[in-house]
């Protein structure tokens, strides 16, 4: 059997479907094109010998502070032109993490998509699995990323009127003071 | 010896009787209402259990509804999602009502300075009686509750009506 890294890039390589693969202390995780996000876990869950069958979790990222020091910052004055750009365009602020688990195989894989702040859309999984509502709400709650197809896409753990995304690192840890009220049908 | 007969006589005494009275059917039978939100409603529950048995203390009967307990025991986590309930839970209760805060979560947010905890119940209702640990013993619950009586014992129900003794008309 050729060992898990192989076998992912066969499957999804000669599709175009891998932006990206790293290994880290034995854990793989691979990052796909947020457009082709459905199709990527339809091969993973399908193909004979990956078969992850199992979602552990799902959830958000937010790298703002990696995000800020990519940006091109803004130069003062026009007397040097050349702005070191060797690194191209910011990667986009939040990352949506994908725990896969192939309990025939006892193989785990972390599959990631980038999402930009200015598009917010990631595909649902709940229609391959169903154990996904729970956290894409809890990620929709904690970052407001809003996963498309969702059945039920509200808040999980703040009320329903909580005007932040709480996990966000932009939100300050003590709150900016919201309080609940609870609003009564007339 | 006229004079020292006077002093025993008249509404005075009554009153100071009555109160006595009133206190005593009071400290011997404070109902808790459980209101466990986080870890420290295990170490009540065991407080409440055969192995501590609050019931030595008259808090005979866990009441779960709020309309005949006495004694909020408010032990755990309050998030502000939560504050509109326990209010109309405290608000439910029939007066004279009394409110122990059991654990540092319950007195002050304990170790959760964040966006989503109440920091402290007295921030929204009336507490009596303050337990720290993070979780208490149940014999601290004990404990708290003897203060609780003795708080009761030296109350005047008639003479110094609280201001929740006036919601209800008494
Ligand atoms: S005080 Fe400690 S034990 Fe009690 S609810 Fe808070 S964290 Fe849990």
């Amino acid at each position: 059997m050729e060992d898990l890294r192989e076998r992912v890039e066969k499957c999804l390589g000669p599709k175009g479907l891998v932006v990206a693969m790293t290994e880290c202390r034995g854990d793989l995780s691979v990052e796909v094109p947020k457009a082709r996000l459905l199709d990527v876990m339809h091969l993973l869950k399908d193909t004979p010998d990956l078969e992850f069958d199992f979602l552990s979790d799902v959830f958000g990222v937010d790298n703002l502070a990696f995000y800020e020091k990519q940006k091109p910052k803004k130069k003062p004055e026009g007397e040097e032109t050349e702005v070191k750009k060797e690194k191209g365009p910011p990667p986009p602020r939040f990352e949506v993490i994908y725990l896969l688990l192939s309990l025939k195989r006892t193989e785990r894989l972390q599959v990631k998509v980038r999402v930009a702040e200015d598009d917010m859309e990631v595909d649902s999984v709940t229609s391959i699995w169903k154990a996904a509502t729970w956290p894409e709400r809890e990620a929709f709650d904690m970052f407001g990323l809003r996963f498309k197809g969702h059945p039920n896409l509200k808040r999980l753990l703040m009320w329903d009127e909580f005007p932040a995304y709480p996990l966000r690192k932009d939100y300050p840890l003590e709150g900016r003071g919201e309080e609940r009220h609870l609003v009564y049908g007339e | 010896m006229g004079e020292d007969i006077q002093a025993y006589n008249g509404g005075g005494w009554i009153a100071t009787k009555l109160e006595w009275l009133i206190n005593w059917g009071r400290k011997r039978s404070p109902w808790p209402l459980p209101y466990g939100t986080a870890c420290c409603g295990i170490e009540m529950m065991c407080a409440l259990a055969s192995g501590y048995d609050m019931a030595r203390f008259g808090a005979e009967r866990p009441s779960f509804s709020p309309r005949q307990a006495d004694v909020l025991i408010e032990a755990g986590t309050i998030t502000l999602k939560m504050v509109p309930i326990l209010k109309r839970i405290y608000e439910q209760m029939a007066a004279p009502k009394w409110v122990i805060a059991m654990g540092a979560c319950a007195c002050s947010g304990g170790v959760f300075r964040t966006y989503s905890t109440l920091q402290g119940i007295d921030r929204v209702i009336p507490v009596d009686v303050y337990i720290p640990g993070c979780p208490p013993r149940p014999e601290a619950l004990l404990q708290a509750l003897g203060m609780l009586i003795k708080k009761i014992e030296k109350s005047h129900p008639i003479l110094h009506k609280r201001y929740s003794d006036f919601l209800v008309g008494y």
